[in-house]
């Protein structure tokens, strides 16, 4: 595909619909839209054959500000959705997109079963450590020590996932961390995973002003991982562990076997039919 | 060529004037003794012989190496249940045989076949006082290479009910294909040696013999159990995705639709739990593929949730829920009609969709075909109601042919820029875009939301959506299948799924006992046929409502939509032990 010349054609606003975000001034998702947005005009995908499939929180509304095809469903189960969608149409390329809360916790179990299903679709988790549309409360990547919440007053008192770690170990072939503060910089990380055969995973850091707002000085302490993109899951742990969360760039990526049922050809009934009579 | 049931039926003809020809027996034995494979040779083997026929499995609570029972019915004419009683029980051991001393019951003119060197006949089975018959089947395949004790059973039950031996050597040929000469040879000889064995030949000539007629159809005979029935509904109503979570009683179902499927060029996923399940069900169908599930009570109480999204969000979706004992873990591998409640009342929200229940094994296939058809056609939740008993005894029948009423099939939209998703329309069904269709995007959303489905809290957009979703399914007209209604009478006996069998014997047996009945079946309860039923019964003065559920969860679902003025019984008890035609003709009678 000559994609210098779709670039002309296609403009990241075409994939934009003339809904206004419900989002706070301020909110790191409005660059996640930019971001989508120019990844697919980059790509230079007709927005009919692209769906985004979100859950339910601040960041899954999403869906709605978008032109392409788009499912808004029930929260923590945007990935169920996705893969029974990529599972019957192969063709259509699959963005799924979602917070902390809905991807890590209520849907923790299908975030890390798609992980090692590996179909071939692009997952975002908008990660800004809290419930947003609920009114701040801490969710699984929340520090222990957030005590803002009415919830749990003391702080959870739990140790937050670490969701590339988790990534990994569950098998997705592709795990890379962006921040909404470099809108151009989550784009190319973008691209790259639409284009990725698999599943592809992207942590966006994506402050939240209202009930996060100290999450305004990440711009501080965000960089770029030094070293380059690494295929070795054991390299990449250590990448993961060592680092403070703060990192961005393509952390892993390798090519293991995609899971895409249906592919065969219809045979007929009439064999099946004939299973019945004795 | 017909069976010769020359068994003496005059005990059972005084009871049970209907039946002729029909004969219950049971197989029991020890975990790998084969009573099962002995079963289901002997059912396909009355199918070989023009007979009609039934079997359910029954298994104690391991794994493997349980104790099993195969009962089974066959007879002259079609049967759908079990009979009240076993006029014969063939043991090929004693092991836990206590176990299935409910199931199994005996009258005194029961026969049994025994191996002497089995041990001691357990007392409850001696108490009986009934003709024990004893064969050494152990012995007799003991000198046979790869001869099996199942197999001697196998021949001296075909030798009892008449049939003709050459056909089980064509089948055990074709039955045990994959474990090579030496099993087959060993099969035959064991059968043979049943079948010719002078203990069963003097036994079966001291017992006086009534020849039965000419079977009522001669033709092939189709021989599958329910939930085989609801796959085989589900691919000719046009589902080509599945998603699954295994559980009991529906794990078959999805074993036999995931090669089938794939045969079609559609596909089974696996699913990490049935939350994944349906909502990759969901998926698929947004995605333009007609799609379903398949589980039980709990499975079905983890779907609510996504099952009210599929509501609001009018994406076509079929589960076939297979009802087993509860509430929770309950008796997993018994049947009980108990998630009525749940399939009519589980979704959150005012949240309109289809409930249908099968009504016997031929009406597997009819109702999960209409259900499909129906929710693609309106783009709803379409939930399919079965149960353990259907879902897992086999029968033996004539084939099944039905019509459905002609159904338009999704209404699917072109290109259109000023497309409108959840257009506002006098039928309530708007059509849908199916990804990959140029200029018609929209959002499927779960949110109330307006005609062109962007998000709404407007009350006017929610009291709009709201009767829109409730018209397409309200204004619908479902003809004449909403209910099987057979004979006349001002008695009627009234219910739904499983138990429907046992109705329709026992009205068979109250109209050859002089009494006139009708027996209406309900099969499509959501949404629910009010006048319909009020035109059926009129004139009915008197309605037994009978259920497998021990809180009457029909009886109150009847209360609930329908305006009953006839007087009303209810037989109304829980499971595991299926409700027989016995006890709905001793509550007609009993009724003064």
């Amino acid at each position: 595909m000559d994609k210098s010349t779709l670039q002309i054609t296609v403009k990241p606003k075409d994939y934009k619909s003339a809904i206004k975000p419900v989002w706070c001034p301020g909110c790191g998702d409005f660059a996640v839209l930019n971001a989508i947005t120019k990844a697919l005009a980059f790509i230079g995908l007709p927005r009919e054959d692209v769906a985004l499939i979100t859950g339910i929180g601040c960041s899954s509304r999403i869906a709605a500000y978008t032109s392409v095809y788009g499912f808004h469903g029930v929260h923590g189960r945007s990935l169920a959705l996705a893969s029974g969608l990529k599972a019957a149409r192969p063709e259509l390329t699959v963005l799924v997109a979602g917070g902390d809360g809905d991807g890590l916790s209520i849907g923790g179990n299908h975030f890390i079963h798609s992980c090692r299903r590996n179909m071939d679709m692009t997952y975002i988790i908008m990660d800004n450590e809290v419930y947003g549309m609920t009114k701040g409360q801490a969710s699984p990547t929340t520090a222990p020590d957030w005590t803002d919440s009415k919830l749990t007053p003391h702080g959870t008192g739990i140790r937050p996932f670490q969701p590339a770690g988790l990534a990994l170990t569950a098998g997705a072939s592709f795990i890379a961390r962006g921040f909404t503060g470099d809108p151009n910089g989550l784009a190319k990380i973008l691209v790259s995973a639409i284009e990725h055969k698999g599943f592809s995973f992207v942590q966006a850091l994506s402050p939240c002003p209202t009930f996060r707002p100290e999450q305004m000085q990440w711009k501080h302490h965000v960089r770029a991982f030094e070293a380059e993109t690494t295929s070795n899951p054991i390299e990449a742990a250590q990448r993961i562990q060592t680092d403070d969360g703060m990192s961005t760039g393509i952390i892993f990526r390798n090519e293991y076997p995609v899971f895409q049922p249906g592919t065969g050809v219809d045979a007929g009934m009439g064999s099946i039919e004939s299973e019945f009579t004795i | 060529m017909a069976a010769f049931f020359d068994f003496d039926h005059e005990s059972l003809s005084a009871m049970n004037s209907v039946q002729t020809c029909d004969i219950s027996l049971a197989v029991t034995g020890s975990g790998g003794a084969g009573a099962i494979t002995a079963g289901e040779l002997l059912l396909s083997l009355a199918g070989k012989n023009n007979c009609f026929g039934m079997m359910r499995r029954s298994f104690g609570p391991q794994i493997r190496g349980g104790e099993a029972a195969a009962l089974i019915r066959i007879s002259h004419i079609p049967v759908e249940c079990m009979n009240d009683s076993f006029d014969l029980l063939l043991a090929l051991d004693w092991r836990n045989a206590d176990r299935f001393a409910e199931e199994i019951a005996l009258r005194s003119d029961s026969v049994i076949i025994a191996d002497p060197a089995a041990g001691e006949i357990p007392v409850a089975i001696r108490e009986l006082d009934v003709e024990i018959i004893e064969v050494p089947m152990k012995a007799l395949a003991k000198e046979i290479p790869a001869g099996r004790p199942n197999m001697v059973a196998l021949g001296l039950l075909s030798h009892w009910l008449g049939f003709c031996g050459d056909e089980a050597g064509k089948l055990i040929g074709q039955v045990f294909a994959s474990k090579g000469e030496e099993i087959i040879d060993g099969s035959r000889a064991a059968f043979t040696a049943g079948f010719t064995e002078p203990l069963i030949i003097e036994a079966r000539e001291a017992k006086p013999r009534s020849e039965c007629g000419e079977p009522v159809f001669a033709g092939s005979r189709w021989h599958f159990n329910g939930n085989q029935g609801c796959g085989l509904g589900a691919i000719r109503g046009g589902i080509r995705f599945a998603a699954a979570y295994p559980i009991t009683p529906a794990s078959d179902l999805l074993e036999w639709l995931s090669p089938r499927l794939e045969q079609l060029g559609g596909s089974l996923v696996q699913a990490e739990d049935e939350l994944a399940s349906i909502n990759m069900v969901i998926g698929a169908s947004f995605g333009g593929v007609p799609s379903m599930t398949a589980t039980s009570g709990p499975g079905l109480s983890l779907m609510t949730e996504a099952m009210g999204l599929a509501v609001a969000a009018e994406i076509p979706a079929v589960v076939v829920n297979v009802m087993r004992g509860g509430p929770s873990t309950g008796i997993p591998t018994k049947s009980e009609q108990v998630d009525l409640n749940m399939a009519l009342y589980g979704l959150h929200g005012d949240a309109p969709h289809l409930v249908l229940g099968a009504l016997d094994h031929a009406d597997c296939i009819l109702t999960t075909e209409w259900s499909v058809r129906l929710a693609e056609a309106l783009q709803t939740v379409a939930i399919v109601l079965t149960d353990q008993i259907l879902a897992q005894s086999t029968v033996l029948i004539e084939k099944p042919e039905y019509q459905l009423p002609e159904i338009s099939e999704r209404a699917v939209a072109e290109p259109d820029e000023a497309y409108q998703r959840y257009e506002i329309t006098d039928s309530g069904v708007s059509k849908m875009a199916i990804p990959g269709t140029a200029s018609s995007t929209y959002v499927a959303d779960g949110l109330e939301h307006t005609e062109s489905g962007k998000p709404s809290t407007a009350a006017a957009d929610h009291l709009a959506q709201l009767e829109k979703r409730s018209r397409k399914i309200h204004s619908f007209d479902y003809g004449e299948h909403w209910a099987d209604v057979r004979g006349e009478g001002k008695t009627a006996l009234l219910t739904w799924g499983s138990t429907t069998a046992a109705v329709r014997e026992a009205g068979s047996r109250l109209r050859a006992a002089g009494h006139e009945v009708k027996v209406i079946a309900l099969r499509l309860l959501l949404p629910a046929s009010p006048d319909k039923l009020a035109r059926e019964l009129e004139g009915v003065e008197r309605v037994l409502v009978v259920e497998q559920s021990h809180s009457r969860q029909f009886h109150l679902y009847l209360r609930a939509y329908y305006d009953i003025q006839a007087k009303t019984h209810t037989l109304a008890r829980p499971g595991p032990l299926p409700i027989t035609p016995a006890e709905i003709v001793e509550q007609i009678e009993s009724w003064s």
